[in-house]
């Protein structure tokens, strides 16, 4: 099974040199491989699982508490602007 | 024997008894640490002064009687953790300066209860490993033998326990990363039942998967630190309700007339169980029998997906976990995630994408039910599972880094677990060419104490928790 | 448009996102007043996607999530639960959204514009992003907004013109500040519309243009029309070349009335949907959709029809008059007030024709101000002749201007009758007896 890496990594947002392609192209695909092995079982009628707690309606109540201060949101960033975070500009 | 030599529950009744403080408690644990450390490198961050000032804190209350369940007592917190004001790194150069601005709800339900932070320990980033070799910061060394790993993910927790670095050590397990490691340090490690203690704060690698326990050098300990952690918490959708017994009162109770389930599955040797893990185990099962237990064959048909299964699902939560990693409002910037990472987060990416969900997601979320199907079957006719723990005794450092699939299949015994929710515990069981293995009995949801019971009676019977991996 | 059009089909779809108003946002506690605040100052470590935070849903904003979709006739699956979408955007801390993809909390509903029956495909919840702001050489990002609890309401493509969504989106604001949930104000972007448009040359087949465009960033209800007329005519040309349109995302620019292309980002549409694990499902018991159900109160189309029926109003007034609940409710409370004092008719031309400020007045007292205006006092005749009779008596300067010609003192003489009697008289019979007696 071939992973189209190139691609995989530009949905996943991770830049990529020519070699790490290479690379993790023939690690993957061993991976999957193995994975394949999934095939045999069988699984007609049967329902997926998503959660193992069994848990339903688990929901909070409409009242606010309060927030972070401005600088303990902004704290941990290297890049701010008048309490806003900075990117370079992004033309929408 | 020297103070943090002592478990949680010798160590408080010490304190109790005003036979020494919690400042010198925490002062011989530090300064094993900074002997230690180096070698070891169990620690990404210590909280050397923190922790001091917190143990003089703690013997103020102890003077004016105060008793809490941790009380002075040193633990040592998985650098996966959030800690309000200290570091935490998830041992990726990601997030090498990242402080949180609050903690999660088990550092805080520890804090509450007296307990002292003294550093944050070493894991596999992310939690991505078997072995503590996928650190950022370098791996963790076995303390019964350095060349050695220790186990993963939660590699710097279990050696800060085995080598009296802290009494006990919190960690997290999603395919194994407690119970592993617990089996190669001779300590005892627990994972609890999927939503038993509150995985807020603490930063998800499988959000369905993840359990979030600890180590401890007894079963006892184990008990104690649970009783502290578990509950429903508000800030965790996926706690249930269910009411915290006290996990002390059964736990000495005798095992007489259990039935214990062994997988064929687990032992056969088809997923690659050797020989000499296989004459431990069966050492083992002798031992239980001896206290009374039956040990009945069982079948858990499915084993053999496990691996395939959660390598499916596990990538594919983790590859959606880790895309708030975006460099913008904390941490570095995506280049800085190490090969395990990056691998994971593609595999993820992959199994999740157009064309793909239907054949690989989906797929491997039925046969998670027929996994869970398995052991509910088992469960009806069993009281509990006895398995080894790893295919192999610890091997060597560097012995599986260039084979990702080959350090995925050390999880073979373990994963099935996380993939149904139940509780697991390891407990030692003795030594391989000198180095450590274990056992570990799997419970139905919510069993904690009917493990703990088995664990306890298995550990005071055969005392492995009475070697050190150090010069005492 | 000058020349002649070729046969053709518009095929319009909406999607609309509407911001509710609950005092918490959808999957944390920070409060949601965040308008007009200083950037990331309602922020936590769950909205803000600081590593190790869960969402936990808030239930008022689902059980309003299905009071829109009934109000909308949709219906309720009794199993709902929340997916991840998965993109990257500076603006989603997360890099995923929770949303719901396979199993909404609405399906299937429908709403009448214009006699014609729109489809209401699904109604579900998720939560709304940070807000980013564009300068020359960065981009700043708040994430006050983020994880506001967001509705989104998608329609079948059944409209075939802009004036028909124009009054959607008025019908859908009214629908939903009459539930009481959302403010649902354009301008301050509580409302969003996404128009999907395409033309089909083959009018009489049923099935879909083979393409369709996006249209973002209409931030007002007066560029409604506009935009969306303005993309048709685009697409028109484009389809009489011969050619078919990009199926594109396109943004509309204000200052220049335009549609412009956005980047094409193809891979942005593998969102990779799987179920939610931080969030169990939501299970729903007959009892409580019923529940859910009974708060709905009238809603504006019942309403216009009754007052109509009611209050013999025609339905030009009946719409005036239900515009919002409050306005309703007033006129509803002046009717009971002035029971036969006043009909039903007089209050609502009142109303309608002065402008009423209902915060100051209350409908009791209104309806005295209106019962006064109206009414005619019974004095008898004879005291009517003999209070006239003393007034011209006391003031002989009426006979001698009226003799002059002054028409003014006329008017003096009423107000002075009027004075004396201290009842409220129809002024034209006092006029009369005046003039009558001055001759």
């Amino acid at each position: 099974m071939k992973i189209d890496v190139l691609h995989i990594a530009k949905l996943a947002n991770l830049p990529l040199s020519k070699e790490e392609i290479e690379k993790y192209q023939k690690q993957l695909s061993s991976i999957l491989e193995y994975i394949e092995k999934l095939k045999k079982a069988k699984t007609d009628n049967i329902i997926e699982t998503s959660q193992v707690t069994n848990l339903e309606n688990v929901t909070k109540k409409d009242e606010p508490t309060p927030s972070l201060s401005q600088n303990e949101a902004i704290a941990n960033s290297n890049n701010t602007q008048n309490g806003s975070f900075k990117v370079k500009a992004i033309f929408e | 024997m020297r103070l943090n030599d002592l478990t949680i529950k010798q160590a408080k009744q010490g304190l109790r008894n005003k036979e020494f403080s919690s400042e010198e408690l925490v002062k011989t644990c530090l300064d094993v640490i900074e002997k230690r450390n180096k070698s070891l490198n169990a620690f990404i961050t210590v909280c050397k002064d923190e922790a001091l000032d917190k143990a003089r804190k703690a013997d103020d209350l102890l003077k004016n009687g105060q008793d809490l369940p941790l009380l002075g007592i040193p633990i040592a917190a998985k650098d996966i953790f959030s800690t309000k004001g200290i570091r935490t790194t998830a041992a990726s150069k990601v997030l090498d300066n990242y402080i949180p601005q609050y903690d999660a709800t088990v550092i805080r339900k520890l804090k509450d209860t007296g307990a002292i932070i003294v550093g944050k320990t070493n894991l596999d980033a992310w939690a991505h490993g078997s072995s503590g070799e996928n650190s950022d910061f370098g791996p963790t060394k076995n303390p019964w033998n350095e060349e050695y790993v220790p186990g993963g993910s939660s590699s710097g927790s279990a050696v800060s326990v085995a080598s009296g670095m802290a009494l006990g050590a919190t960690g997290t397990d999603t395919g194994g990363s407690i119970r592993l490691p617990a089996s190669f340090t001779n300590t005892v490690g627990l994972k609890p039942t999927y939503g038993r203690v509150s995985r807020y704060g603490i930063i998800a690698m499988a959000s369905s998967l993840d359990s979030i326990g600890h180590f401890t050098k007894t079963v006892e300990d184990s008990a104690l630190i649970l009783g502290v952690t578990a509950g429903k918490d508000e800030f965790d959708a996926t706690t249930p309700s269910e009411t915290v017994p006290d996990y002390q009162t059964s736990l000495t109770k005798r095992i007489k007339g259990l039935r214990i389930g062994v997988p064929k599955e687990y032992v056969s040797g088809q997923e690659g169980v050797t020989a000499e893990v296989k004459a431990n185990f069966n050492e083992s099962l002798k031992t239980l029998e001896k206290l009374g237990a039956e040990i009945i064959d069982i079948s858990l048909p499915n084993t053999e997906y496990g691996i395939a299964c959660y390598y499916i699902i596990q990538p594919a939560e983790v590859s959606s976990n880790l895309a708030r990693f975006d460099g913008i409002r904390y941490g570095n910037e995506r280049e800085s995630f190490g090969d395990e990472a990056k691998r994971r987060i593609m595999l993820g990416t992959f199994t999740l994408s157009v064309g793909y969900y239907d054949a690989y997601y989906k797929k491997a979320m039925k046969v998670r039910t027929l996994i869970i199907n398995d052991f509910e079957k088992a469960f009806e006719k069993i009281d509990a599972i006895a398995s080894p723990v790893s295919p192999t005794k610890p091997w060597k450092i560097g012995d599986k880094t260039n084979d990702p699939l080959k350090m995925y299949l050390s999880d073979i015994l373990t994963v099935n677990c996380n993939l149904a929710g139940i509780p697991g515990l390891t407990v030692p069981s003795g030594f391989i060419d000198k180095l450590p293995t274990g056992i570990q009995f799997l419970g139905p949801k919510f069993s904690e104490d009917l493990l703990f019971r088995i664990g306890h009676a298995f550990e005071q019977e055969t005392k492995f928790y009475e070697k050190k991996a150090y010069e005492t | 448009m000058k020349k002649k059009l070729m046969k053709h089909k518009v095929v319009i779809g909406l999607e609309v996102h509407i911001e509710l108003k609950t005092k918490s946002k959808m999957f944390c506690n920070c409060s949601t007043q965040y308008f007009g605040e200083k950037p990331n100052t309602h922020t936590c470590p769950v909205c803000l996607g600081l590593p190790g935070a869960l969402p936990v849903p808030n239930q008022l904003a689902i059980e309003w999530c299905v009071m829109i979709g009934q109000a909308l006739n949709c219906q309720i699956p009794p199993f709902s639960k929340f997916d991840r979408k998965n993109y990257f955007y500076p603006d989603l801390p997360k890099g995923y959204q929770i949303s719901q993809y396979v199993q909404p909390f609405c399906v299937k509903g429908f709403i009448d514009i214009n006699g014609k029956k729109v489809g209401i495909t699904r109604v579900h919840m998720e939560e709304d992003t940070g807000k980013l702001m564009h300068e020359t050489s960065a981009s700043l990002i708040d994430f006050n907004r983020s994880g506001v609890p967001l509705v989104e309401i998608v329609t079948e493509p059944d409209f075939d013109n802009s004036k028909d969504v124009k009054m959607y989106l008025q019908k859908l604001q009214q629908l939903v500040r009459y539930l009481g949930v959302a403010d649902a104000d354009m301008e301050k972007g509580q409302m969003r519309l996404e128009p999907n448009i395409s033309i089909s040359l083959n009018p009489s087949s049923n099935e879909l243009p083979k393409y369709k465009v996006e249209v973002k960033n209409i931030n007002s209800f007066g560029f409604v029309e506009k935009a969306i007329n303005y993309e048709l005519e685009r697409q028109l040309e484009i389809l009489e070349k011969g050619e078919t349109p990009v199926q594109e995302t396109r943004g509309w620019n204000e200052s220049k009335a335009i549609t412009v292309s956005q980047r094409v980002k193809e891979e942005a549409n593998d969102y990779r949907y799987f179920p939610e694990p931080d969030i169990p499902p939501i299970r729903w018991t007959e009892k409580k959709i019923e529940e859910l159900k009974t708060q709905i109160p009238e809603l504006p189309d019942k309403k216009s029809t009754r007052f109509q029926r009611q209050y013999q109003l025609s339905s030009y007034d009946a719409e005036i008059l239900i515009k919002n609940l409050s306005l309703a409710d007033y006129f509803e409370e002046a009717v009971k007030a002035a029971k036969e004092n006043a009909t039903a008719k007089h209050i609502a031309n009142y109303i309608i024709n002065t402008k009423v400020d209902t915060d100051k007045i209350l409908p009791a007292e209104l309806v005295e101000k209106i019962t006064q205006a109206n009414r005619v006092e019974t004095v008898s005749a004879d005291e009517l002749k003999t209070v006239v009779k003393k007034v011209i008596k006391d003031n002989p300067k009426i006979v001698q201007d009226y003799k002059k010609g002054n028409e003014n003192v006329i008017q003096f003489a009423i107000g002075q009758v009027m004075y004396i009697i201290k009842k409220k008289i129809d002024a034209n019979i006092v006029r009369k007896l005046i003039l009558e007696e001055l001759k």
